[in-house]
């Protein structure tokens, strides 16, 4: 940031600066249409996905993607993950974290230059801002102009646009929590929950405030991640470099002309500093302003085609391969560049996380059973002799259709089993518990074992499906008798 | 920020042109970046809605209580409409529940489920004092897991124990029975207390009969049989405990006997009509139910049909 006179030593210095409007000019070139294919994608993605159709049977959501907060579950594809199973979403998170560094290592800041939302909508709104208030210059004279009715109704209409796009954005975020053409159906007819409403309200307004105004301030003053970039660069980080020792001394063309000694390649026409999206000069050398978006190469190397000259005078280029260009020496190959010990650690990190994910994936049971013992009182001591325990059974049927379930009690010598809801004349070695479909049922279980057999010794918990398919849930849990209740009988 | 500027003046950093601040850490200067303009008008905007809250809501401590707010927000107003909400969106199960006969909740087993939860709030907040958390009792606090029930343990019998308690004076409708303290009123001499619990002994299958419990069993059949019944297996209309069995309401041990046939015990529980209303009854005599004892209703069912009497006979 640019924004003091450096000659202004004794005044004191102003403790706010007004922010420094940015009006990139329009650009072509290979990384501007990289830059609009990765908007494409990103935008699409964002605002497909919820739309994405998917069969899992009568009894799931037939959403894709679907965060259902209300049910406790988070749908992708085939995937269906439980409360107990976020360690799957906190993983993926993970992911992303290392997948950031491993990014950044390897490529620089290509995830501000390219992917991050305020990267892509920033993008967006400077792109609405040419179409309405036409390119640099028509901007610029724009914004110097007084205000008068004409510039009020540009203005106005411009931001109505604005409003528009951030409407669609934050609107948008809803659907992913809910079956989106119900809940579209839902929103405009006014009934939709009212945390749909907030949350669009929210997200359109953060999207307005920051995509139509903020821009670049969120990069430069809000967010953490340049600070955290800034320390993972280092010697063999890709970053957009100015080639100072090509284009120095700088000098237009008719400078050159008339210059007695030799003059660089960089014909200062400025069209670097034009086009930035942050607004910085990228022949001061590497900055935080800086997203590597690389518009200032397209720009320099259309420049440089027209008056002749090689291009990259900016360009991609590491600190180190910086040093060996100005020795003349060539470039490393990329092959070197990337297999570095760093790249690799981190690569096998986040390799080795989605591997064991992806493993964690395939071997989990979708039908579970866990007891809890019943602690207070630990066994009944029944008027005949025998002896009741109480467990609460929790049984997760994780699949899109209801089973029946028969529970057994393996290991209890005598062991006749009921609920809380049945009659306790009814009870038998093996009760049935129906379980629907993608819920979990709670079972209060009483096991009564005759005086004879009552004493305390541990047993197993079955939970065997009865359409017998897939494996039987089995749990280790204990029968607790008083002591010497067996003796006592024996005695007899 | 310009507490050093008065000794020298400001050094322009060379790389951003920036004035540094003076300050060195290892070689690592701070630059007198100014802030953004529109940092000053977020403090601005935090600074407005602080004076705007502590007019709206409780703010300024005073000598007793805080300032009201205009709003009239306070944190006990909201937990009262919560629990307002609470009771309105259980509403209708209670009504169901209440429209519902006790004995036919069990037909609809979403609404027995709700009965039993219900019952089980209720229990912690009135019950646990003497029944304990899990309901496991205590001595002289009759334990509702089991199977033994003094004077019932149908859904309609737990009920009507819960509305009339027991042995409470002026209710006409209240469990009540009194044994007389044998000892203490000189009725049995206190070696024939000895020999009567020397019977009781036999009768639980806790020892082999002696001459002792055979002198015993003449002075049992005179005086307890008429409540206990000829082998101590109890009566509930009058609540006389079951003596055959493993359950002992104030201990089964010979010291314990003794003293209960000395001095008689007459334990009590509220009468909980007028404490709780009706639907709260019910759902506790329903969770009561749910414990593992609840017997069936009394249709002239065999009662040897249970699963454990067999083997423990």
């Amino acid at each position: 940031m640019n924004m003091m006179d450096p000659n202004m030593t004794e005044a004191a210095a102003p403790l706010y600066a007004k922010r420094t409007a940015v009006f990139p000019k329009k650009i072509d070139g290979p990384f501007r249409r990289f830059k609009w294919f990765v908007m494409a994608v990103c935008l699409a993605v964002y605002w497909g996905t919820p739309w994405i159709r998917w069969d899992r049977g009568p009894h799931a959501p037939e959403q894709a993607v679907l965060v259902d907060l209300a049910h406790r579950r988070f749908y992708m594809f085939d995937i269906e993950i439980w409360p107990q199973e976020f360690y799957f979403v906190a993983g993926m998170l993970i992911m992303a974290g290392i997948g950031l560094f491993l990014v950044t290592s390897a490529v620089g800041r290509a995830w501000c230059g390219y992917a991050c939302p305020q990267t892509v909508w920033t993008d967006l709104y400077q792109h609405v801002d040419r179409l309405i208030d036409g390119d640099r210059n028509a901007q610029l004279r724009l914004n110097a102009a007084p205000w008068n009715p004409a510039k009020f109704v540009r203005r106005m209409f411009k931001w109505g646009v604005y409003l528009g796009i951030a409407f669609v954005t934050g609107g948008a975020w809803i659907f992913y929590f809910a079956d989106a053409p119900t809940l579209q159906r839902e929103f405009w007819t006014g009934t939709a929950a009212p945390v749909a409403y907030a949350s669009t309200g929210i997200l359109t307004f953060t999207t307005f405030w920051l995509g139509g105004f903020m821009r670049e301030q969120v990069c430069i003053y809000m967010c953490p991640w340049p600070r955290i970039q800034t320390a993972m660069l280092d010697e063999n980080s890709l970053t957009v470099t100015y080639k100072h020792w090509r284009g120095e001394p700088r000098g237009s063309l008719k400078e050159a002309r008339g210059a007695a000694t030799p003059i660089g390649d960089c014909i200062d026409c400025r069209q670097c500093v034009a086009v930035c999206p942050t607004g910085i000069d990228i022949r001061e050398g590497p900055q935080i302003g800086c997203i590597t978006c690389a518009l200032c190469v397209d720009a320099c190397d259309r420049a440089m085609a027209s008056v002749g000259r090689a291009r990259g005078l900016i360009d991609y280029c590491t600190l180190i391969d910086a040093e060996r260009e100005i020795k003349g020496e060539p470039a490393r190959p990329v092959a070197k560049v990337l297999l570095r010990p760093r790249l690799i650690a981190y690569f096998a990190v986040w390799g080795g996380i989605g591997l064991a994910l992806l493993f964690m994936l395939g071997a989990r049971e979708r039908l579970t059973l866990s007891v809890a013992r019943e602690r207070n009182p630990e066994f009944v001591q029944l008027s005949g002799g025998a002896v009741r325990n109480a467990f609460t059974l929790a049984l997760r049927n994780m699949e899109d259709r209801p089973r029946t379930l028969r529970i057994a009690a393996e290991g209890l010598p005598g062991a006749a089993l009921y609920t809380d809801e049945m009659d306790r004349h009814a009870a038998r070695a093996s009760i049935d518990v129906p379980v629907p479909a993608d819920s979990t049922a709670k079972v209060r279980l009483y096991a009564v074992v005759p005086a004879e057999q009552a004493h305390s010794q541990d047993f197993t918990l079955t939970a065997t499906p009865l359409d017998g398919e897939g494996s039987t849930p089995r749990r280790e849990t204990h029968f607790a008798a008083p002591e010497g209740a067996h003796e006592a009988e024996e005695h007899e | 920020m310009t507490h050093d500027s008065t000794h020298h003046a400001k050094v322009i950093d060379h790389a951003t042109g920036t004035a540094k601040v003076g300050h060195e850490w290892d070689g690592i200067e701070e630059l007198d970046t100014p802030l953004p303009r529109w940092w000053l008008w977020t403090f601005y905007a935090t600074v407005v809605f602080a004076l705007v809250y502590v007019v709206l809501y409780p703010a300024i401590p005073m000598l007793h209580s805080a300032s009201a707010g205009t709003l009239g927000w306070s944190s006990r107003g909201v937990l009262a409409d919560e629990v307002a909400h609470e009771k309105a969106e259980h509403q209708g199960v209670r009504d169901a529940i209440a429209a519902t006969p006790i004995e036919a909740l069990a037909a609809d087993p979403a609404l027995q489920r709700a009965a039993i939860e219900g019952g089980h709030a209720a229990f912690k907040v009135n019950c646990v004092q003497c029944h304990g958390a899990g309901a496991a009792g205590a001595k002289g606090y009759p334990n509702l897991n089991d199977d033994d029930w003094l004077w019932g343990g149908d859904l309609s019998a737990i009920q009507q124990t819960l509305v009339n308690g027991i042995r409470q004076p002026g209710n006409d409708a209240t469990r009540s029975s009194l044994m007389p303290s044998f000892g203490k009123d000189g009725i049995l001499t206190p070696a024939q207390v000895q020999d009567v619990v020397s019977h009781i002994r036999v009768l639980s299958k806790q020892d082999p009969a002696s001459a002792s419990s055979r002198r015993g069993a003449q002075i049992y059949a005179d005086n307890c049989a008429v409540c206990h019944g000829a082998n101590g297996e109890g009566n509930r209309s009058v609540g006389a405990p079951k003596l055959s069995d493993k359950i002992w309401l104030y201990g089964g041990d010979r010291a314990s006997l003794v003293g209960t046939v000395t001095n008689a015990h007459a334990g009590v529980m509220p009468a909980w009509t007028g404490r709780l209303d009706p639907v709260t009854i019910k759902m506790l005599a329903v969770y009561v139910h749910s414990l593992g004892g609840g017997e069936a209703a009394p249709a002239p069912a065999a009662p040897a049909a249970t699963p454990t009497a067999g083997a423990a006979q």
